[in-house]
């Protein structure tokens, strides 16, 4: 999964403050021109540590938080093979969410430390994850719309100048595109079942598709991104890639026999894309803003998840300090 | 598989209920496992609880599949699993009570896995060959099972005060489920005769000598056997059945004859 607009603002990270240095800044500007990586024990502006701290715990976060509306549909997955997709997906998105806090780990700052930014609600993940999972179709549109924009998103992360940041998102991408193509099949599967089973992936459609392209944040006249850009951070803009997902969904679409819920989507020969219609950046805000229909409960989940599991961590302390103590007096 | 298939005797109803019962335990644990999705203390134990899901929901296809091929009345996984009444389930009542929390969430997986290595074991050499090919496969995934549990039931039970209290708790809920496990009836013997499998009772006393040491380097006090019995692999089951089914089963129920 993946989380939206990077410029929205989280509270500010702990961690080590590093001497800022004009000479090491421009080493660090000229390798980043050239196209090379920056690693976890180079020098660094605070700024740049900071801002892919807080990219990749927001981006980290919504995987965990990405768990809740999916594992909403495991108990009841209409088949014991989609039964067994869906937990393993979930597992997936589990598992970047762990290693995703491991990179961002090696820019000085705990996954306890991120984790409370995410329980006191100080820090954000994805906003699609604050609309309601309503229907078996909606675990299939996930795939097809959410992992898709989230693709699209990723890919150029792959080479941002963060080393463990990129390389943690090579593995992120080939899982993701591995969902998309079972939502897709998923969504497939209904589409040549009953009058009903259709109905419910164009309800699911037609629920997810402004969402889904909500994904990619504001609009670039919106969305101020000069210094990621210009550190090999964001590689394309907001606007470009949602261009990009809009026109290759289009087709799927068509493939699929689903119609996108947006009069004003068609073919612009002049462009060669896809015009589409006004997005409701009210209700993107709102959601962002804390104002969705699940924002509450996915926290709320969280909290209970960790409080109803704080005896667990501290017997595994406690067990950990006895061993260590038996040890060291035998 | 084809093995079966060309049976010179049609396989006993022993023999179906016998892979029933193995199927059904992997099912509704595997459910049970599934709701800690995205609930679990630390993020690893989520991943290790879905895995662990996984694994019995894999496992369950298998013996579902050829439950129902053994059966021959044109029964596949999913009918197996979601189509049945209540009754006609066979798993342990142990597998099916709720997860409650994570202490007897482990304490049920360790002494399920326990039992499973076990069964697994002798099941390699069943004479259904397609048993013994999903035992060799369950096996492992049985042994990760164990190993897993057992290192939380010493963690849990020798951590604080507070953990170890419900460790035992969960550990004296359980264990009266236990001897379910083991209680005799005219399947195992039939199977057992016919070198299929196990009489499951024949097990209990390799299963104790597996458990006990643990428990008791998790300092929990094993409790003394009481009159408590419970009929699940027989059919009859708890209260808390119903309910999990009905979560389990309503889409196959709501869109009857849909493919998915």
């Amino acid at each position: 999964m993946y989380t939206q607009s990077l410029s929205i603002p989280d509270g500010d990270p702990k961690g080590p403050r590093k001497v800022e240095n004009p000479e090491y800044e421009a080493e660090f500007n000229a390798r980043i021109d050239a196209g090379g990586f920056i690693e976890a024990k180079d020098w660094m502006p605070e700024k740049y540590r900071k801002t892919l701290i807080r990219q990749i715990s927001q981006h980290a976060h919504s995987e965990i938080v990405g768990m809740l509306p999916e594992g909403n549909w495991i108990t009841r997955a209409p088949s014991l093979k989609r039964k067994a997709i869906l937990l393993a997906k979930v597992q997936d998105e589990g598992g970047h969410g762990l290693y995703l806090y491991a990179a961002a780990e090696t820019l000085g700052v705990s996954r306890d430390e991120l984790t409370e930014g995410l329980l006191s609600g100080k820090a954000k993940y994805s906003s699609i994850f604050n609309y309601p999972t309503l229907t078996w179709a909606d675990i299939g549109v996930i795939g097809w719309l959410v992992d898709g924009a989230a693709i699209m998103n990723q890919i150029p992360l792959c080479k941002c100048s963060y080393g463990p940041y990129a390389r943690a998102m090579i593995r992120v991408c080939k899982e993701e595109s591995f969902h998309q193509r079972q939502g897709y099949d998923l969504l497939l599967q209904m589409m040549k079942g009953t009058p009903e089973q259709r109905e419910m992936v164009q309800d699911a459609v037609d629920r997810w598709w402004f969402p889904s392209i909500m994904m990619f944040g504001p609009h670039d006249s919106d969305s101020v991104h000069t210094e990621t850009t210009r550190w090999g951070i964001k590689r394309i803009s907001n606007d470009d890639l949602r261009q990009k997902f809009v026109d290759a969904t289009v087709k799927q679409a068509e493939v699929l026999g689903v119609s996108l819920p947006d009069p004003d989507l068609k073919w612009n020969e002049a462009r060669g894309h896809y015009d589409f219609g006004t997005i409701d950046w009210e209700e993107f805000w709102d959601v962002v803003g804390g104002h969705g229909q699940c924002n509450v409960d996915r926290l709320a989940a969280r909290n209970k998840a960790w409080d109803d599991g704080a005896w667990v961590r501290e017997a595994a302390m406690a067990h950990a300090e006895k061993q260590a103590a038996r040890a060291l007096a035998a | 598989m084809v093995a079966d298939m060309t049976q010179a005797t049609p396989p006993s109803l022993e023999h179906v209920e016998y892979v029933l019962r193995l199927g059904d335990n992997a099912l509704i644990l595997g459910q049970r496992l599934s709701e800690w999705c995205g609930r679990a203390p630390v993020l690893e134990e989520d991943l290790a609880l879905a895995n662990m899901a996984l694994d019995l929901i894999g496992q369950s296809r298998l013996l579902l599949t050829h439950a129902g091929r053994l059966e021959g009345k044109g029964r596949d996984e999913d009918q197996m699993a979601f189509l049945r009444v209540e009754r006609d389930y066979r798993n342990l009542t142990m597998v099916e009570v709720p997860n409650e929390d994570f202490g007897r969430t482990t304490v049920r997986n360790f002494l399920f896995s326990a039992f499973q290595v076990l069964l697994w074991e002798k099941l390699v050499a069943s004479s259904d060959s397609e048993l013994a090919a999903i035992a060799a496969k369950s096996l492992k995934e049985a042994r990760y099972h164990l190993n897993h549990s057992a290192e939380w039931v010493i963690r849990l039970g020798d951590g604080t005060e507070v953990s170890h209290a419900r460790t035992q708790a969960a550990l004296d809920y359980l264990w009266p489920y236990s001897a379910e496990l083991f209680a005799a009836n005219p399947t195992d013997d039939a199977v057992s005769a016919a070198a299929i499998g196990p009489a499951w009772g024949e097990l209990e006393a390799a299963w104790e000598a597996m458990v006990l040491p643990v428990l008791s380097e998790a300092t929990l006090v094993v409790p003394a056997r009481t009159p408590f019995k419970t009929f699940g692999k027989f059919g009859r089951h708890s209260e808390h059945m119903g309910h999990l089914l009905a979560t389990m089963q309503y889409m196959q129920r709501t869109y009857p004859g849909a493919t998915w």
